[in-house]
Formats: C-alpha cells, sequence, structure tokens
C-alpha cells in the first residue's frame, strides 16, 4: 500500500472518529423535552408492569431489578 | 509517518474537547442580543443578575420556583435582577405552562434557544449569578432544595457587598 493512500485512509478515518467525538451527537440538557415525557416512564402502566414481572418471574423464577430512577430527562 | 499518527492524535483530541461551555470567571452573553421573548428583557448593565434556565417539562426546575420567587421578593429592591429563560422548543409548552404556575419572577423564552445554545448549561435547572461586570460569578447546576437557595442568598449577599 502506497503511503499516500495510507495517509488518505488515516486522515478519513481521523475525520470520522472526530465527528463520533463531538458533543453535538449527544442529547443536550435542554433538548430533553421528548425524554421527559409521560409515555417514556417505565412505570407509566401499572397493568402491563405486573404483567410484565408476573411472566419474568414465571420464566425466570426471579423478580425485580427493574428499578429505574427518573423518567429519562437528565434533570439533575 | 509519525507526523500523521501526530496529526490524527490531535484532531481526536480536539474535536472531543470542543465544548464551548460557560464557566464561572466568563462574560454572560447581553441579554437583549440573546432573542428572549414573553416579556420586556430588563437593563442589566452594571447590576447583579441571576439567570435561571428552566424548562415546562422539568419537574426540578418547577420545584425552584417557589424559592427563586422568595429571593426575587427579598433581592430586587436591592437592585439584583432575576430572569427566568425558558428553553422550550414548543412556544405553546411555554405559555401553558407560564399561565398556570406563574412563575413569581420575570419568565421569558428562548424561543430559538439562542442563548441556551450559547451557555451551554450544563443540567436542568441551571442558574448564573452574573457580577456587575456582567461576569459569571457562581454556577448552579441541578437545584438541590434548601442548599441551593442557602448558597444562591449567601452569594447575592457577597456580592451586594462588594463596592459598584
Amino acid at each position: 500500500m502506497s503511503s499516500r493512500l495510507l495517509l488518505a485512509l488515516l486522515l478519513s478515518a481521523a475525520a470520522l472518529v472526530s465527528g463520533c467525538a463531538t458533543t453535538t451527537a449527544l442529547v443536550q440538557p435542554w433538548e430533553r423535552a421528548t425524554l421527559a415525557d409521560y409515555t417514556m416512564r417505565p412505570d407509566r402502566d401499572p397493568l402491563a408492569l405486573a404483567l410484565a414481572e408476573h411472566v419474568y418471574f414465571s420464566r425466570e423464577s426471579a423478580a425485580g431489578g427493574r428499578g429505574v430512577g427518573g423518567s429519562g430527562c437528565g434533570c439533575n | 509517518m509519525r507526523s500523521v499518527f501526530f496529526f490524527t492524535l490531535v484532531l481526536t483530541l480536539t474535536a472531543t474537547v470542543s465544548r464551548a461551555e460557560i464557566k464561572v470567571g466568563d462574560l454572560f452573553p447581553a441579554l437583549p442580543s440573546a432573542g428572549l421573548v414573553g416579556g420586556t428583557v430588563p437593563a442589566t448593565e452594571g447590576k447583579i443578575l441571576v439567570v435561571d434556565f428552566w424548562a415546562s417539562w422539568c419537574a426540578p426546575c418547577k420545584a425552584s420556583f417557589p424559592a427563586l420567587g422568595k429571593i426575587n421578593t427579598d433581592y430586587a429592591p436591592r437592585g439584583v435582577v432575576l430572569v427566568g429563560v425558558s428553553v422550550d422548543e414548543k412556544a405553546s409548552a411555554y405559555a401553558a405552562f407560564v399561565k398556570k404556575q406563574a412563575p413569581p419572577f420575570l419568565a421569558l423564552h428562548d424561543v430559538a434557544q439562542q442563548l441556551v445554545r450559547a451557555v451551554v448549561v450544563p443540567a436542568m435547572p441551571t442558574t448564573y449569578v452574573i457580577g456587575r461586570d456582567g461576569k459569571v460569578r457562581y454556577l448552579h447546576a441541578g437545584y438541590h432544595g434548601t442548599t441551593t437557595d442557602q448558597h444562591l442568598r449567601a452569594e447575592l449577599d457577597v456580592l451586594l457587598a462588594e463596592k459598584s
């Protein structure tokens, strides 16, 4: 492989990696309205949650371990 | 070849640390040119300013309103200007929240999220205490109940005690 081709490959890889590394790809604190929506709460439907827990317990002989605090808005 | 690897490393690291967050000691952007709507932007030149970024979907923001309202009542007569800045994407969400909750201080709307993008708040809510020189003196990321309330009051007392 020629050094020029290697150089081009390295620069392309660097550009791609730097694109992934920028914070613009992250959801910023002020952009979390959708994540904070009520429908994003895992416990919004108690009946569905109870059913899922029952199925999980029947299959795995274990229960719990689903605790997730908050609604995903990332506040605080 | 070594220089190519070095260049690659520098490019990657530069991209990683390119976040331009307003921190303590930095000059806070001028409010009149920040595109705020929903009320008259107060004159802040030479005054101690408290800017609180909030959103209608942010529960801790809502929890902080009574304390901020009391701070506004106590410190506004002493020359402190307190401004709440909503970062809601939807103007209807901001309007409905203000109508229902009636925040006890001036609550403006960063309608294009211009100011919050310039400031790059680290969390919701975030409160900036800005000195008479326009520089950020204190910063509170999140609301931690009476602790935040006490710190804000102590910081405002320090700033008010300084010569104008």
